[in-house]
């Protein structure tokens, strides 16, 4: 029998939604970590039991938490009480330390501000963890002040991918309106070696050997709001996704602009098209359809709710350019919530399930590529981030 | 024995009542009382304070018999009561709303 789970992350806490494969009735379970703003939940693709929780707060800094059951029990990993001080040490899971090891790290240098100072890197929260493809052991986090980390042991112990941060263009890099975050983590399914990036605001990046050396790749980005509008680093890149049966063709919302690469990133082609507004934060694909492409228009980067009081999503069928408004089931007036970055997913059922959260506390689910809507929950605290499980009979 | 009281979120994270009892070897102070939390509870180390440079975290406080610690250098003895375990140690999250 197939299902699926979505994991959501919102200001005050995780919430787990299950339904079947019909998508229609939903089991609501949470608040989880109540009282913790949840950055984000994601669970492994090789072991759906496995999730991982990235919770943080001003008053206590950064937490990470791991299910092995599939969400009914939590722990720290690592954080298990040791019965012997002489025990071997205990996991660090909430220790991110930049590496600036000679060995392995790169010089810790500093970024720019938000008034053109120079200002030092500091870690402040972890926005998005990636489990591996193929390891449940292994995630990828990335943090604010923008840096990627990886743990090997289940998050017990985690370290920094040193040549993002060391790469050279460190020091042009600065923060958006919600800190220099490292957002986006795509894995690439057919290459190993291959990850992309995005950082606000710095632009995407791209390794071809596993995180050793990166390359900026914002060729073709344009952005009117920075000084050298066609500069290689310093556009807010908000969110891209790729197919995973096409890991070469990624799409883009940027700060402004939708864009698209059919070349790893190489060069970008804007595919806004007839989009009410191209400013917005999700954008995702189509599990099924790898030219079907949704987002979210957001009124402007100062109005960051949808243009005229209406929430529509858009779909392309046609990778771009073409953009159709989805509005059955959404609120057609006096809507003016936001969806933030990390806040869509796509179900692999067919047809696709697509959801996404606001920051009103909607979560939104269509189980028919978008053609129909139905919020599943009207009334949580604002969210942060909506992922999706597919369990497939 | 010496008596700690601990904010609501941290207490969860170390699956705790409001106050734990933790035994601290020698001279009885700031840090010797955080040492000793934090390997009973290892699951608070970083909460408290940063992992590297031990700085207490901006939100929190420590307060002991009415006195306000938390700007004492970390090797400030605690007070008598408390180490006789009469009176706990606090640790305080602020109040800021959110």
């Amino acid at each position: 029998m197939s299902g699926v789970r979505l994991l959501i992350g919102t200001r005050k806490g995780a919430f787990i939604l299950s339904s079947d494969g019909k998508r229609s009735t939903w089991d609501v379970n949470g608040p989880l970590f109540g009282g913790w703003e949840i950055y984000h939940v994601k669970g492994s693709p090789v072991d759906a039991n496995r999730i991982y929780v990235s919770q943080t707060s001003g008053w206590f800094g950064q937490i990470i938490q791991r299910s092995d059951d599939g969400g009914k029990t939590w722990s720290t990993p690592g954080g298990e009480k040791m019965p012997d001080p002489s025990d071997p040490p205990n996991g660090e899971s909430n220790k991110f330390v930049y590496d600036a090891s000679e060995k392995t790290g790169a010089q810790l240098t500093t970024h720019q501000w938000y008034d053109g100072t120079q200002h030092p890197w500091e870690f402040k929260r972890v926005w998005h963890l990636e489990p591996s493809l193929t390891d449940p052991d292994t995630v990828y986090a990335g943090v604010e002040d923008a840096a990627l980390f990886r743990t090997t042991d289940g998050g017990k112990t985690w370290h920094e991918l040193a040549g993002l941060r060391g790469h050279g263009t460190g020091p042009q890099w600065a923060p958006g309106a919600g800190g220099m975050c490292l957002h986006t983590i795509l894995l690439d399914h057919a290459n190993p070696q291959r990850i992309y990036v995005a950082i606000s605001s710095a632009g995407a990046f791209r390794t071809d050997d596993a995180g050793k050396t990166w390359k900026p790749i914002n060729r073709g980005l344009r952005s009117q709001y920075i000084p050298n509008p066609d500069a290689e680093v310093g556009h807010c890149v908000h969110r891209i996704a790729m197919h995973r049966s096409r890991p070469n063709v990624l799409f883009m919302q940027k700060h402004w602009d939708v864009l698209r690469s059919d070349n790893a990133g190489e060069s970008w082609q804007e595919v806004s098209g007839n989009l009410p507004s191209d400013f917005g934060f999700v954008i995702d694909v189509n599990s099924n359809e790898p030219e079907t492409v949704y987002v979210v228009p957001i009124k402007s980067d100062s109005e960051h709710y949808p243009p005229d009081g209406k929430l529509r999503v858009y779909r392309s069928r046609k990778g771009g350019n073409e953009w159709e408004a989805l509005t059955n089931g959404l609120p057609q007036s006096d809507c003016y919530v936001n969806i933030l970055r990390d806040a869509m997913a796509v179900d692999s059922l067919d047809p696709c399930g697509v959801y996404f959260g606001t920051t009103g506390g909607q979560v939104y689910a269509s189980a028919d590529g978008g053609d129909h809507w139905a919020p599943i929950v009207r009334d949580l605290p604002s969210v942060y981030s909506v992922e999706v499980q597919t369990f497939s009979s | 024995m010496i008596r700690v009281e601990l904010p609501y979120h941290l207490r969860t994270l170390a699956r705790v009542g409001k106050e734990v009892e933790l035994h601290v070897d020698g001279s009885v102070t700031v840090r010797s009382v955080l040492d000793a939390l934090e390997l009973q509870y290892p699951m608070l180390r970083g909460t408290i304070r940063d992992h590297v440079t031990h700085q207490r975290r901006p939100f929190l406080r420590f307060f002991a018999c009415g006195e306000d610690l938390s700007l004492e250098p970390s090797d400030t003895q605690v007070p008598e009561a408390v180490c006789s375990g009469s009176e706990p140690f606090l640790i305080i999250g602020a109040i800021a709303g959110g």
